[in-house]
């Protein structure tokens, strides 16, 4: 046993990181002593100011960040080489705040329905009570939700740059509870909120044990938990090869469940329909983009050397992804229930790019990396969905949000921009050139047809063109279709979700018309330090 | 079948022993002068969509007013305008030397990352010369036209936004430098197929045409996407000049592979068998929609296709014998529908998917066929949308009735209709001296000198459009009036009818283009040099047979349509030929079978497997009114235990998966 050596903690590096895990305790300190009548402006501020302060470090650490050790790759491993600040963390990092800026205009509006937010105003109170009707009465909400949050945006920012596995589990931890919590806290329909969020926690924890045992059998095969060590014992061979081979299994179950793959995926559409819409829009868009971080650190740093073994695993299920998210998003009738099944199949699109994974060396030069298009591929999925929630919020009728696809019909009559704005992220998520998802789509497409998973890119493109067809569906709905009744209203937002709304729909059609320096950005990301 | 592909081999064959290949594409990057107006031909149209679509309906409404009164004249003029720039640039072409006859622009850089670069670059060529004259010159002819026969339609702007959105795509098919800007103008043409079709949406009939129309070319779409991505993982560019340039080094099996990708991808737009369900249906939308998309300009885009990609198609003799086969069955195909059809659109319908046919079948030949197939491709053009039109016309005069049998001595009633419909009857017979006449027989003659077998049913291919043709005029305009009571057929006002003189001047001259080999020259950069094969009998031994078959069928249709009475009801006491014709010789069924069916059976499945057994509370949770117990209770009977199940389950696959591929 070598003695215990206190850490030395790079704060500059860390520095994005710190801002957002302060700012949630600062939360926590605001919700306990300021009065209730200020805590929501006083939240909403220092929420905005923490995310803001820790996207400006993203942006002077990518600038001042060193080249690692050999030079191949830029970065640094912080805190005893438990957390690694590199070129792929710092891109998810910029991402993750990016999306949570948008997230937290989200949570705040409260212009859509009578002046409170989308969120329970006594969550502790059983609906249907007279504590309940009460708290309605008062006009009360919860402000918890913001320190609550940030929490959740720090483990999405400590997730993807854990640099050993149990780092990696308290991110996966730290991320996961604030969310299940976050699901529960529904304004209107409320059991079927509570019934999502405990579904998401009991087969949350369920994963979180698989993904604890498989890193318990790593450190059986490896002797250790970091990502380097793995590496060097799965490069040299030694150790029981069914320890890893299971321990990677269990320690995919657990990050596949966090991206919804199938057949990882039952939870997805209760707990999208279920959540509130903001929650939904932000756990959508910034849970995809940590975890799969995640996934691309754990198999290429830790698992690289044994990509042989889990590559076909990776086809099977990102082929398995796309064909029942895209299958089943067809028989849908539920809008947001729609929207989850269609991440289903985004997930299996993303896969295909990370099971392009290649030898650098036998990348040619320039040639376009799999971290780089998957990379940018979650760029282009997070403002896309984000966006598309967005107007799903303001698509309402007495009851609260009207998410039945047949009760959007005529919508493009009722308010032409709502529907334009909603067919055009829809385009997106189908992938027709000058979106996003175009390039998108024909980044991880290309990366793995270079690893020759041509299979794979083979089934990928006949399931996006089964899901462009439901989105072309409910495009058809919005236009073609005669209103049933009056019809849904559209509710007008305040500036915040406006702007999130616009913000989304400019990246997702820049991104497809000049996605250049982006895709560039993707590529100086570069690749991961071990 | 092995007589063809040996054959058709030996007409690939001696390029490859010379080594030569198609013409590298290498344009010109700053030619300058007018020709830095090149994006301004897509840009007009995209302006006039962008006006009658986007900005109209946010007008207020005293100006929405306005826009609504005079919209049509805006779209028409961006396609006029456009035509007259696309004139311009053509003499500029003209202008320049033989050699240097290919002009570039580059807009911008659509996307650039390491070795992988793909611009939004323009490629005006000989090629793309002749297709922006077609489609601005006919598109404008039939925006024109329009003007009368959407008069009454209270949706007349949009309808003229469609329009211009449909011309803009197409010019962007056709001046991309590369397959993924053609790709960007394949998907908008699509779209706007899909809008116009349906624009009578309150007819299911023309919904469900829309699907059908979407979801086929779906189908071809898979194709060209999946033929990108192998050019980017094989070339590492789509780029017209690059990829010709390279296409040399590739494999064999590469070369095939794309080959027949290209190839499913133009049977999709094209209507070529086994894609063809859709056109027949696509005569829901409005007539002139038929005329300029589903007739002249974007159902051959695959001709486009494939003559474009002859830097590919002249390496893989496989994927040219495939054009070949899937041309052949197409015209014959075509040619019977348009037999048993009695509503004039979709015997018109049958019509082109028989002539697209054709066009395929000289592709599909190769450098020899290139230019013919473009030569076929225009003359097509003007006589199919003069015919289309005068349907349109027809149709307007009789209440919008389609059926021919409800038609019969229009020629008095309808002068202007009945000489313009003629002079395209006598084009697309092949009538000497007419358009068609020149056109078909090359193609026809080419496909003798090739492949003797493919080259007859070519020739009873055009004896099928005799008799088809024939009928079709003979029914609507001479014999009796069948009309039905209250209509009275009247002339279509002048702003219908002097499009259909101008298109029907354009079917008797559209020959021209053959005087002194002119188009055969001036395609041959684009195209390549190659050698005709002697045709097995002198060249005008072979017009005569031609003429002779086209006489047989003309005459057949005189003796069974002409000389009898056609009752007014389609009797039922038919040939199992005639019944097969009738039901589109049952493309609907099979693809029914084949693909709808199995297809519906994996949905159905897998959404009771979903709902049953994993997903039990797809409805359930909203519709819970209950206390928290009721959820609770059913939680925990099963529902989350079922889900968790299948978790372990995932797990326990995931696991000896990863066990029996590695110790296995």
């Amino acid at each position: 046993m070598t003695e215990f050596v206190k850490p030395s903690v790079e704060y500059f590096e860390l520095w994005p990181l710190l801002a957002v895990f302060g700012v949630a305790c600062l939360g926590v300190v605001v919700e306990a002593f300021l009065p209730r009548s200020i805590r929501y402006t006083a939240q909403v501020v220092l929420a905005l100011g923490g995310l803001v302060l820790a996207l400006v470090g993203v942006v002077l650490v990518a600038q001042r960040v060193q080249t690692y050790d050999d030079g191949a790759a830029r970065g640094v491993l912080a805190v005893g080489g438990t957390i690694a600040v590199d070129g792929p963390s710092l891109f998810i990092w910029g991402l993750v705040l990016a999306l949570a800026i948008a997230g937290v205009l989200l949570f705040a509006e409260r212009h859509l329905d009578g002046g409170v937010s989308a969120f329970a105003g006594q969550a502790a109170a059983v609906p249907g009570t007279d504590a309940e009707t009460a708290s309605i009465a008062a006009n009360r909400e919860h402000t918890e939700v913001y320190p609550l949050m940030m929490f959740a945006v720090f483990g999405m920012m400590l997730f993807p740059a854990a640099n050993d596995l149990l780092t990696m589990f308290v991110g996966l931890e730290v991320l996961s509870l604030p969310l299940y919590l976050l699901s529960g806290l529904a304004r209107r329909r409320r059991l079927l909120s509570q019934e999502a969020a405990l579904k998401y926690f009991l087969l949350g924890a369920f994963s979180s044990g698989f993904f604890l045992y498989g890193a318990a059998l790593l450190y059986g095969f490896a002797g250790a938990l970091d990502f380097a060590s793995i590496n060097e014992a799965v490069r040299n061979d030694v150790g029981s090869q069914s320890l890893l081979l299971i321990g990677t299994g269990l320690l995919s179950v657990g990050l596949l469940f966090k991206v919804g793959a199938v057949p990882f995926q039952a939870w997805t559409p209760d707990v999208y329909q279920g959540a509130p819409t903001p929650v939904t829009a932000f756990m959508a868009a910034g849970t995809k983009v940590a975890a799969f971080g995640a996934i691309m650190r754990l198999f290429y740093v830790a698992l690289g050397a044994d990509r042989w073994s889990w590559q076909p695993m990776l086809w099977i299920i990102a082929v398995l992804s796309m064909f029942v998210g895209a299958v089943l998003a067809i028989t849908q009738t539920d809008i947001k229930r729609l929207l989850a099944y269609s991440s289903v199949a985004h997930t299996g699109f993303i896969l295909t790019g990370v099971l392009g994974l290649q030898a650098a060396d036998q990348l040619a030069v320039g040639e376009i990396s799999s971290v780089q298009a998957v990379l940018f591929y979650l760029a282009t999925y997070g403002f896309a969905t984000i966006g598309a929630f967005a107007v799903v919020s303001l698509v309402r009728d007495g009851a609260g949000e009207t998410t039945a696809i047949d009760r959007w019909a005529g919508l493009g009559k009722e308010s032409p921009v709502v529907a334009a704005v909603f067919a055009f992220f829809l385009l997106a998520m189908a992938g027709i050139p000058l979106t996003s998802g175009f390039v998108g789509k024909l980044a991880v497409f290309s990366v793995a047809l270079a690893a020759g998973a041509w299979p794979v890119v083979v089934a990928a493109v006949i399931a996006s063109i089964i899901a462009a067809f439901l989105y072309v569906r409910v495009i058809k709905v919005m236009y073609f279709d005669k209103p049933i009744g009056d019809g849904p209203s559209v509710a007008y937002p305040s500036v915040l979700t406006a702007t999130t709304i616009a913000v989304g729909a400019a990246i997702t059609l820049v991104l497809g018309v000049l996605p250049g320096p982006v895709l560039d950005l993707a590529a100086v990301a570069g690749e991961f330090i071990r | 079948m092995n007589l063809l592909s040996h054959s058709v081999l030996a007409a690939g064959l001696p390029m490859a022993e010379e080594g030569a290949h198609a013409p590298v594409i290498a344009p010109d990057m700053g030619a300058g002068g007018v020709f830095d107006l090149l994006w301004l031909v897509i840009a007009l149209p995209v302006l006039g969509a962008v006006l009658l679509l986007g900005v109209a309906p946010f007008l207020p409404s005293s100006l929405r007013a306005v826009a609504d009164k005079h919209g049509h004249l805006l779209g028409t003029a961006m396609a006029a305008l456009s035509f007259v720039l696309s004139l311009v640039l053509f003499l500029a072409l003209v202008g320049r030397d033989a050699e240097s006859r290919q002009v570039g622009q580059q807009l911008w850089t659509w996307f650039e990352t390491g070795s992988l670069t793909v611009g939004m670059d323009l490629l005006y060529d000989q090629l793309a010369a002749l297709f922006l004259l077609l489609i601005t010159g006919v598109g404008t002819l039939i925006h024109v036209y329009a003007i009368g026969y959407m008069e009454h339609d209270p949706r007349r702007r949009r309808f003229f936004g469609y329009l211009n959105l449909f011309v803009a795509a197409m010019l962007t098919l056709i001046l991309s430098a590369n397959f993924v800007g053609l790709f960007l103008g394949w998907e908008g043409v699509g779209l706007a197929s899909y809008l116009l079709i349906g624009f009578w949406q309150h007819k299911p009939s023309a919904a469900a045409a829309a699907k059908k129309a979407f979801v086929i070319n779906r189908v071809g779409d898979i194709g060209l996407s999946l033929a990108i991505a192998l050019m980017f993982a094989t070339f590492g560019t789509a780029d017209f000049g690059a990829v010709s340039e390279l296409a040399g080094e590739a494999s064999q099996g590469t070369l095939n592979a794309l080959g027949l990708l290209l190839l499913l991808g133009a049977c999709g737009k094209s209507a070529q068998v086994p894609l063809q369900a859709w056109l027949l249906d696509a005569m829901e939308g409005p007539t002139p929609v038929s005329a300029l998309i589903h007739a002249a300009t974007m159902v051959t885009a695959g001709v486009y296709l494939v003559v474009r990609s002859n830097f590919i198609f002249d390496l893989t003799p496989v994927a040219q014998t495939a054009v070949v086969v899937v041309a052949t069955v197409t015209l014959l195909w075509g040619a019977i529908l348009g037999c048993a059809k009695d509503d004039i659109k979709k015997a018109l319908a049958g019509s082109t998917m028989s002539q697209i046919g054709y066009m395929m079948l000289a592709a599909g030949l190769g450098p020899v066929g290139y230019p013919f197939a473009i030569f076929h491709l225009l003359t097509h053009g003007f006589f199919k949308a003069n015919m289309f039109l005068g349907a349109g016309s027809v149709m307007h005069g009789m209440n919008d009735d389609v059926d021919m049998r409800h038609y019969g001595a229009l020629n008095k009633a309808m002068p202007v209709t009945f000489l313009t419909f003629a002079m395209g009857y006598l084009a697309i017979i092949g009538f000497p001296g007419f358009s068609g006449f020149w056109s078909k027989d090359r193609i026809i003659e080419t496909a003798l000198a090739e492949n003797l077998i493919i080259g007859i049913l070519a020739l009873i291919g055009a004896g099928i459009t005799g008799f088809y043709m024939t009928r079709l005029m003979l029914m609507t305009f001479f014999g009796e009036k069948r009309w039905e009571k209250d209509v009275h057929p009247h002339e279509s006002p002048k702003v219908m009818t002097v499009p259909l003189i101008v298109l029907a001047a354009l079917s008797v001259l559209g020959g021209l283009l053959l005087f002194n080999d002119w188009i055969v020259t001036w395609l041959e950069p684009v195209t390549g040099h190659v050698e005709h094969h002697e045709p097995p009998l002198p060249a005008i031994v072979i017009t005569l047979i031609i003429t002779a078959v086209v006489a047989i069928g003309v005459a057949a249709a005189w003796f069974l349509v002409g000389r009898r009475a056609v009752p007014r009801e389609a009797p039922q006491d038919v040939s199992f030929a005639t019944r097969a014709a009738r039901a589109d010789l049952y493309g609907d069924a099979i693809n029914d079978a084949v693909v709808v069916r199995p297809g519906a059976a994996l949905v159905g499945g897998l959404a009771t497997f979903d709902r049953v057994g994993v997903d039990g509370v797809v409805e359930g949770g909203s519709s819970a009114v209950g206390g928290l117990s009721t959820t609770m209770r059913r939680v925990q009977n099963g529902f989350v235990r079922s889900y968790a199940l299948s978790l372990l389950g995932g797990a326990l696959l995931v696991v000896l998966a990863l066990l029996a591929v590695n110790l296995g």
